[in-house]
């Protein structure tokens, strides 16, 4: 082992429009050492992946492995140079065997330049056992779990020969049992020398693998050392380590009876036992890491899923949405996360986005009436200050927080008791961020409900009357938002018990 | 950031409605019409005559009727591949009906329903089963025309009545035929729903992205079956006109039409993935096949030659919009 780390990062920069997603970061990983990467949602972690892997150009900075200066245009470029990526979801060929998915793009030769089978699969072979995979280099990958799947890409890394493996989330799907199995695997590459890059957002496993740690916070890097000199308290303290005050509308609640009533709501795969209620003139958080079953548990309340088991309640009357559509017609509207999926129709214009749910109100037995329509456009566009030239403008050439005000003009349109905001603000500027979270605010002082689902701290804490905290699809607290420290929510959400001495 | 404080109100469009309705498709289609129209007439001294325009008509009313429907259904991001297997079975069915005894208007109501039910069929295999609605309508394609087939064999059923044969041979007023009479009427009805009810833009909506039409509360399923239901409806409706016309059913009857229906509706400029198209265009087009299938038959072109030709016209077709929009998006 020695002190030099393989690869270097240094003052590397990354921007897309409106957007910062990397400054001036650095990170050294040390061979035979795991370097774990610490970050909220959005604090540039992925991106620095994609940096790495060669799918995206930094703007500045350099990358130096084994001393060497090099530029990492394409994938194969990064492959090259040594650094290969376990994803959180396998990139991998189902339809292929094995042994073809570990050899896929640098399978042995023979002398006539064709693919030697025969070499491929007994090297495979030798790398699966080594391992003590137990799998059969000859089986398509589809037939595998998830698990086995990760095996058959840690066996792609070590046939790479790569220095440096990079594991984005690698637990995220994976039960107790294969998690351990993993470490094991873990243990493996570092004697082999390797150096790990080890992404997750589960403090037990950082604590658990790691050997270093790097901190990162809105693109920047805050902190790096040895996890075993650093309390887990200080490395909270580094992820959240700014205040939160300050940039979000001040508002006084006048929060009233109970509108939306949600029951031990449950999913045979998504969530469980689900229970919250919001009121009148609320807004109510939920917070969480990605993949806690925040938006799920919303699609059930929206009717785009049926919950298993539980009953939801609007103004004390049961309802059962079965569709998007009942639910609109109930009163409760959903501002999806995935906005140009999900949100906007885009091919069309703003007016006929904004009309799409509130056509009966537009229309005269059935049939179109353009004058109402654009007037109904106008009214609820101009109230979100929407920057566009005209309401006949498509709504794919706006801008992503332009967009996302049509999809909330849209829902307003139709007067709804309850509106759903998932990620509200996630990918749009600064300043369509704050025209959102004012709007949240007006929302709610005219006496509507809303639920905002947020994996943005500041966001959560700056803005709800309440927080949920939601963790691997069930609800871990409900918290009155006084006094409440950032350092609380991300504790409860990642799973780290208390500790006494802090 | 620009003066918030100032009332800005946002027009409803920038763009000149004369404008963009001259550079349309349907603009350049009026145009290849007149062209070929006049082509026509130099090419044969028998085709400026009122019973050959009469005639030609019959060429592509009962194919328009469908592609009406199919438009709105493609516009929705759908397909329906089994229309010309409906009429083989409606057709059938109404047939074997004619054998145990019964009249005109039974035989219309068979027609009618065989081609509601078999869109039923399709729409709830699409819609109730989440199966792509191009493998659906190939399978039932290929059912609905084996029935035809079973009951039929080689034979085939003759002896329609005479005030059944009305609405396939039967004229309204002078050279106007029920047929034509029939289109027009439907053609006004689709250009309504399609382009004058929440209908017609909630179906544009989903064909333009489903996914966020139903989470905009649109009843993605619910309209995508009832447009299933339409196509076989105008299935029925043409079985019974083709029935009417020929006299007789066998199983291969309206073999090949559903490219045909769906060479109008993409050469009337309906986008083939769904999201963008107009009745007019679909209108226009169908009148475009309708001339050239019939001028070409006036100059004695053998059958073969000219399903060449619509297979030519179908790969052009679905070129030029695209180049159409390239050459507009530069403009």
């Amino acid at each position: 082992m020695t002190d030099q780390p393989i690869l270097t990062l240094s003052g590397i920069s990354k921007s897309f429009p409106g957007v910062r997603a990397l400054h001036n970061v650095s990170l050294e990983l040390y061979a035979g050492q795991v370097t774990a990467l610490i970050g909220e949602n959005g604090a540039g972690k992925s991106t620095l992946v994609k940096t790495l892997t060669g799918i995206y150009q930094p703007d500045a900075g350099e990358i130096t492995v084994n001393g060497q200066k090099v530029t990492l245009p394409t994938a194969h470029s990064a492959s090259a140079a040594g650094i290969t990526a376990i994803h959180q979801e396998t990139v991998l060929f189902d339809e292929l065997t094995v042994a073809e998915n570990i050899y896929l793009g640098h399978a042995p030769r023979t002398a006539l330049g064709l693919i030697d089978w025969r070499k491929m699969r007994s090297e495979a072979r030798l790398t699966l056992d080594a391992m003590a995979a137990g799998i059969d280099p000859d089986i398509k990958l589809k037939e595998l779990g998830i698990a086995k799947k990760h095996l058959v890409a840690v066996a792609r890394a070590l046939s790479i020969d790569a220095s440096v493996v990079i594991m984005d989330e690698p637990t995220a799907a994976l039960s107790q049992k294969e998690i351990e199995e993993l470490y094991v695997l873990i243990d493996l590459l570092k004697q082999d020398g390797k150096a790990i890059l080890f992404i997750s957002h589960k403090f037990d496993e950082i604590y658990r693998i790691a050997d270093r740690f790097t901190v990162f916070r809105d693109g920047e890097q805050v902190g790096k050392g040895m996890i075993a000199d650093t309390s887990q308290n200080a490395i909270v303290q580094m992820m959240v380590g700014r205040p939160v005050e300050g940039i979000f509308p001040a508002r006084k609640a006048a929060i009233g009876k109970v509108v939306l009533e949600a029951k031990g709501l449950s999913h045979p795969t998504e969530f469980d036992d689900v229970s919250f209620s919001v009121r009148k003139g609320e807004i109510l958080g939920f917070y969480g890491l990605v993949g806690a079953g925040r938006s799920e548990v919303m699609q059930a309340v929206f009717g785009l899923t049926r919950p298993s088991a539980g009953t939801l309640a609007l103004d004390g009357a049961t309802i059962t949405p079965r569709s998007p559509a009942d639910a609109v017609e109930a009163g409760i509207v959903y501002v999806p996360e995935e906005r140009g999926k999900q949100g906007v129709i885009t091919g069309e214009p703003i007016f006929k986005n904004v009309s799409l749910p509130s056509l009966g109100k537009t229309s005269r037995s059935g049939f179109l009436r353009l004058a109402e329509e654009f007037a109904l456009a106008r009214t609820y566009t101009e109230r979100l200050d929407l920057r566009a030239s005209s309401l006949s403008q498509n709504v794919s050439t706006l801008s992503g927080g332009n967009q996302q005000k049509v999809v909330i003009a849209k829902w307003l349109a139709t007067l709804p008791k309850v509106i759903i905001l998932d990620e509200p603000t996630k990918g749009i500027d600064i300043g369509s961020k704050a025209a959102v979270h004012d709007f949240m605010a007006e929302l709610v002082a005219q006496g509507l409900s809303v639920i905002m689902v947020s994996s943005e701290l500041p966001e959560v804490l700056g803005m709800s009357d309440r927080i949920v905290v939601m963790r691997e699809g069930r609800m871990v607290a409900t918290l009155d938002n006084e006094g409440l420290k950032p350092e609380t929510l991300v504790r409860l959400a990642a799973g780290i018990i208390e500790e006494q001495a802090a | 950031m620009t003066d918030t404080s100032l009332h800005r109100s946002l027009p409803d469009r920038l763009d000149n409605p004369l404008r963009s309705a001259l550079l349309s498709w349907e603009s350049l289609l009026v145009l290849v019409a007149v062209v070929i129209f006049i082509v026509n007439s130099f090419a044969s001294p028998y085709f400026l005559n009122a019973w050959s325009l009469s005639d030609l008509t019959f060429n592509f009313t009962e194919k328009a009727l469908i592609a009406l429907a199919m438009a709105l259904l493609i516009i929705a991001g759908e397909i329906d591949l089994s229309v010309a297997a409906i009429i083989a079975l409606a057709s059938t069915l109404m047939g074997l009906a004619l054998q145990y005894g019964a009249d005109t208007p039974v035989l219309v109501a068979i027609g009618v329903g065989t081609g509601i039910a078999c869109g039923a069929v399709n729409g709830f295999l699409v819609t109730g089963l989440k199966l792509p609605s191009i493998v659906v309508t190939i399978g039932t394609m290929s059912l609905f025309r084996g029935i035809s087939f079973i009951i039929l064999g080689d034979q085939s059923f003759k002896g329609y009545p005479k005030s059944f044969s009305w609405f396939g041979q039967g004229y309204v007023w002078g050279v106007i035929s029920f047929e034509l009479v029939l289109f027009v009427l439907c053609a006004v009805i689709y250009f309504v729903l399609l382009h004058r009810t929440n209908f017609g833009r909630r179906v544009f909506a989903i064909g333009n992205n489903a996914v966020a039409a139903q989470f905009s509360g649109v009843r993605v399923d619910r309209i995508k079956f009832v447009l299933f239901c339409l196509t076989g409806l105008m299935s029925g409706v043409a079985a019974v006109l083709l029935t009417a016309r020929l006299g007789s059913t066998r199983p291969s009857i309206a073999e090949g039409w559903e490219l045909e229906a769906i060479t109008m509706v993409v050469l009337g400029g309906v986008s083939i993935v769904g999201g963008a198209g107009s009745i007019l265009g679909v209108v226009l087009a169908a009148i475009i096949m309708g001339l050239v299938t019939f001028g070409l038959g006036l100059l004695n072109v053998p059958g073969i030659v000219m399903s060449i030709f619509i297979g030519g016209l179908l790969i052009v077709v679905i070129a030029l919009p695209i180049l159409f929009r390239m050459w507009r998006q530069r403009t």
